[in-house]
């Protein structure tokens, strides 16, 4: 596809990326032609510079050929205007990041009157993620998948599972919970594995469920699975604000400390039901006074990627809270992995990850395609789902028969809404969706499982 | 500095040339001639070192500016090496140097040549010289690019080592699809030359070998008097040609997508046409009294004009001969050269302009100190490090030049024969004046001056910079 992307920041360039490894032709618009050309040097993309809302710059980076156009500047108007232009100069789609709150509860009235295809609120994405962990503090890792009915969950193996030398297969008899080990971290290694493999402590497994057997597959590992009751936050900037609302909505108490006072006006205006406390937080006695120890998760969310992963392994030490930890930068996305810090939230990534799942789908309107992608196994496999609406060369064939490629697994069929585990014996049918995980990348019809 | 990339691009390098010849294989196999074999052993030189170097695929992907730089210098001198290999295994240039000559002349699309009669040579031998031009024209591994599946963005930096002009832009988002299209351009004109100069009545190898020399803007020709012995019409279907392929490849593609008035607009354009209008008529009001007709005068005055301002070098007449305000002309065609982006050589019309208008922009200074003014060329301003890099340009390639004159010196001959050999060369022309002339050669001048030329050859085929790196010490630095 032809993708126009407006905004050369960390999204931008990480879109970039990930698209142009995936066979798209990028043309990136920005003002600053020393960004553009800093990225041009590392991709095989095309700079355009200029300002992506006007219609010359826009028409020179190819807008009435285009196919999409990604608005990822650092304003939301821009972002809006962009699309706006594009939509009238060429029959793309587009996808404009808004960020502003004050937009947020317009979004739908927006994407309807002016015709765009997916906004993008990255604090909200960013919220929601941080949220959907808290209500499961256990995983380390949550995504879902087939519309929420099935999930899949990183857990690290612990000694007390008594799970450690036992084969997938045997684990599986042994628990009887209809789960499924989808991937298998060791170190620096990454494995697909099938029912012999053998697990080890501190293996960090991804496991795929419906909601119910992974609980009781948590359960029978004896690990706790209940959600937080209460959180508490630092930095009431967006991302603060949407979570503590969401947190809110599952009844979980929340506390926010932000330095700023007008700010903690402005919020203890917006959550009526939410403490908010003014004050610094890194000074560590006013954590410990307002309720560090007895926390059960504890968010930093503050504009300096150092003061955050400071803080949380500071939570780490003195609570027994899950920590989670946003970190803005991708640059030390390594170093920072290897802390020992619950969940780490890059925003960045997850509003291009969420992107990326948009393009993927779009790609292929017709036969079968990609309804959703995740990352997982530290990126370096991927969840995908894909929803079968012709007949081919797998449909209706025996799983057993079929000739998938290496480090490639089926994990769950959806059949009109009923999730199954399948079976040699099972097939693949039109209608269904099909969830796959592999560590082959760039798949994009389900008929590229075959090797 | 990434060793395993180079030697990668440097290994494909091999094997294309290695496809390359097979076609001249093909001609030797045609007319029955027994060189033919001196292709098919260098076939199998080539592959040897070839294969190896690229049956394993590559690891570190990484090309940085400067690895492009290298691979690019390196890449052609080692081509060109080989490239000489048949030319002195069938003794018909048994010398090592004065073959290498004939072979870089030939890569970078110089035309200059040591053979005082190239009619002698057999035809698969004829072939390759041509063909050589053709390759080398739009470059190899532009070519390359455009054939293997790199991926990553960093092969960028080897076009942009290889291509011609001040700035390289892409047509297309992707490089591979970039190189595809401009040899897809470069090889309609070609076939389409061809057809013209069949219909003209000129035979198949003729129109073969004349069409490769013209696209690439060599000018080797197959004939001991160039072109001067074809018809008129011939000629002239040459003129339009040479000049066509002295034009920026990005406005045909600007044509191609049906954006005709954005490539009409385009100043190189216009000022490429306006030099070539005005020496033209210059040129036949000078030499008018030589000639039967104004026509005749015409026809020679921009076919030389076209030769020499595109850096092809054919000739239909000996301008030697010509009076001095013509020859003088020519002489200063040499420098301008065609414009950025074309299969020809010289400093480049855009940089002509850039020079200008930063020179106007100086003298506007004066007047206003204060005064806050921005380059632009096609309605766009020009980023200053394109300014900056122009300026250094001209600067080395003064001196490259001067100390080229003065190297060549030494063989004592005349000044305008050492000046215009050395502006023939290191603008990919081919004939100069005097001794150099295009009824001469370059066969008189001694091996170390043979040399000189070569590297002025190399360094204005990839205009300085790549060459030059490869005597900065820190180049060779792996950190």
């Amino acid at each position: 596809m032809d993708i126009i992307i407006v905004g050369c920041g960390k999204v931008g360039a990480t879109l970039a990326e990930q698209l142009c490894s995936e066979g798209h032709n990028i043309v990136m618009v920005d003002i600053s032609a020393k960004r553009l050309q800093s990225t041009a040097n590392a991709l095989d993309i095309m700079g355009v510079v200029g300002n992506g809302a006007s219609y010359t710059v826009l028409q020179d980076a190819g807008v009435a050929q285009a196919n999409l156009l990604i608005a990822v500047t650092g304003s939301d108007e821009l972002n809006l205007l962009c699309c706006l232009i594009a939509k009238k100069a060429g029959s793309c789609h587009t996808i404009a990041r808004v960020r502003n709150p004050i937009y947020s509860k317009e979004l739908h009235f927006i994407r309807q009157q002016m015709g765009i295809s997916m906004i993008i609120n990255p604090e909200l994405t960013a919220a929601s993620e941080i949220a959907r962990i808290l209500r499961f503090p256990s995983a380390i890792k949550i995504d879902a998948f087939a519309k929420g009915r099935v999930e899949l969950h990183k857990v690290k193996l612990l000694p007390s599972f008594s799970l450690d030398g036992l084969s997938v297969a045997s684990a599986i008899r042994k628990l009887k919970c209809n789960i499924l080990i989808c991937g298998v971290e060791r170190g620096k290694h990454v494995y697909i594995p099938n029912g012999t493999f053998t697990l080890q402590n501190n293996d960090m497994l991804s496991v795929m469920g419906a909601p119910k057997d992974i609980s009781a597959f948590f359960r029978k590992i004896g690990m706790e699975t209940h959600q937080v009751k209460n959180a508490m936050i630092i930095g009431g900037g967006g991302i603060g604000f949407y979570l503590a609302r969401l947190l809110r909505e599952s009844n979980i108490e929340v506390r926010i400390v932000e330095l700023d006072d007008s700010r903690c006006q402005q919020l203890a205006e917006l959550l009526p039901d939410v403490t908010v406390l003014n004050g610094d937080g890194i000074d560590q006695q006013f954590l410990l006074s307002e309720g560090l120890p007895n926390a059960e998760a504890f968010v930093t969310l503050t504009n300096l990627d150092e003061e955050n992963l400071l803080l949380a392994l500071f939570a780490q030490k003195h609570s027994s809270a899950k920590v989670v930890a946003k970190v803005n930068r991708l640059t030390f996305h390594d170093v920072i992995d290897s802390l020992d810090i619950d969940s780490i939230i890059y925003p960045k990534y997850l509003t291009a990850d969420y992107i990326l799942r948009y393009v993927r789908a779009m790609q292929n309107t017709i036969g079968s395609n990609v309804e959703t992608l995740y990352h997982i196994l530290d990126d370096r496999a991927e969840a995908l789902e894909f929803s079968v609406r012709t007949p081919s060369e797998i449909t209706d064939i025996p799983l057993a028969d079929l000739k998938l490629k290496d480090n490639l697994l089926i994990c769950y069929i959806n059949r009109g809404g009923r999730i199954f585990l399948p079976g040699g014996t099972d097939q693949i049918q039109v209608g269904d969706t099909v969830i796959v995980v592999t560590t082959v990348p760039g798949l994009q019809d389900i008929r590229d499982i075959l090797a | 500095m990434n060793y395993s990339a180079i030697t990668y691009i440097i290994g494909w390098l091999l094997n294309f040339e290695a496809i390359f010849m097979t076609l001249p294989c093909l001609v030797a196999a045609i007319y029955g001639e027994e060189s033919g074999w001196v292709f098919v052993i260098t076939i199998f030189f080539c592959l040897l070192l070839g294969i190896p170097r690229t049956v394993h695929g590559l690891k570190n992907k990484v090309i940085q500016a400067r690895e492009g730089f290298v691979t690019v210098a390196l890449g052609w001198i080692i081509m060109s090496i080989m490239g000489a290999v048949p030319f002195v295994l069938s003794e018909a240039i048994p010398n090592w140097i004065d073959a290498v000559f004939e072979t870089v002349s030939g890569f970078t699309t110089t035309g200059a040549s040591i053979l005082s009669d190239v009619e002698i040579l057999d035809r698969c031998l004829l072939f390759w010289r041509s063909f050589t031009h053709w390759i080398g024209g739009m470059g190899v591994l532009v070519f390359i690019l455009s054939v293997l599946p790199l991926r990553g963005g960093y092969h960028m930096n080897l076009m942009r080592a290889e291509s011609p002009g001040p700035s390289v832009s892409k047509l297309v988002p992707r490089t591979q699809s970039t190189a595809k299209i401009l040899y897809g351009i470069y090889i309609a004109l070609t076939l389409l030359e061809i057809l013209l100069l069949l219909l003209g009545g000129m035979p198949v190898f003729d129109a073969l070998t004349t069409s490769f020399g013209t696209a690439g803007t060599g000018g080797f020709g197959i004939k001991n008097d160039s072109i001067a012995s074809y018809s008129p019409y011939l000629q002239n279907v040459i003129t339009i040609f040479m000049i066509l392929f002295g034009v920026n490849f990005n406005l045909y593609f600007l044509l191609l997508i049906r954006k005709p008035k954005q490539a009409l607009r385009s100043e190189e354009l216009r000022g490429y046409l306006s030099i070539i209008a005005v020496t033209i008529l210059v040129i036949t009001f000078e030499i008018s009294r030589l000639y039967g007709s104004i026509w005749d005068a015409l026809r020679h005055a921009s076919f030389q004009v076209a030769s020499i301002i595109t850096t092809t070098g054919f000739a239909t007449t000996d301008f030697n001969l010509w009076p001095e305000v013509p020859r003088t002309t020519l002489i200063m065609l040499m420098f301008v050269g065609a414009c950025a982006g074309s299969t020809g050589g010289g400093i480049k019309v855009s940089r002509f302009l850039i020079l200008l208008k930063s020179l106007f922009k100086e003298l506007h200074q004066y007047v206003h100190p204060t005064a806050v003014r921005k380059i632009k060329l096609d309605g766009r301003p020009v980023e200053h490090e394109v300014v900056r890099s122009v300026n250094v340009f001209m600067v080395m390639y003064i001196l490259v030049f001067s100390l080229s004159v003065l190297l060549v010196g030494f063989d004592g001959k005349d000044l305008i024969t050492n000046f215009t050999a050395v502006a023939a060369t290191l603008n990919n022309i081919g004939p100069g004046l005097e001794l150099v002339g295009p009824t001469q050669n370059f066969g008189g001048f001694s091996d170390g001056s043979k040399l000189v030329l070569i590297f002025d050859m190399l360094a204005g085929r990839l205009e300085l910079f790549p060459l030059l790196m490869l005597f900065h010490p820190k180049t060779w630095k792996r950190f």
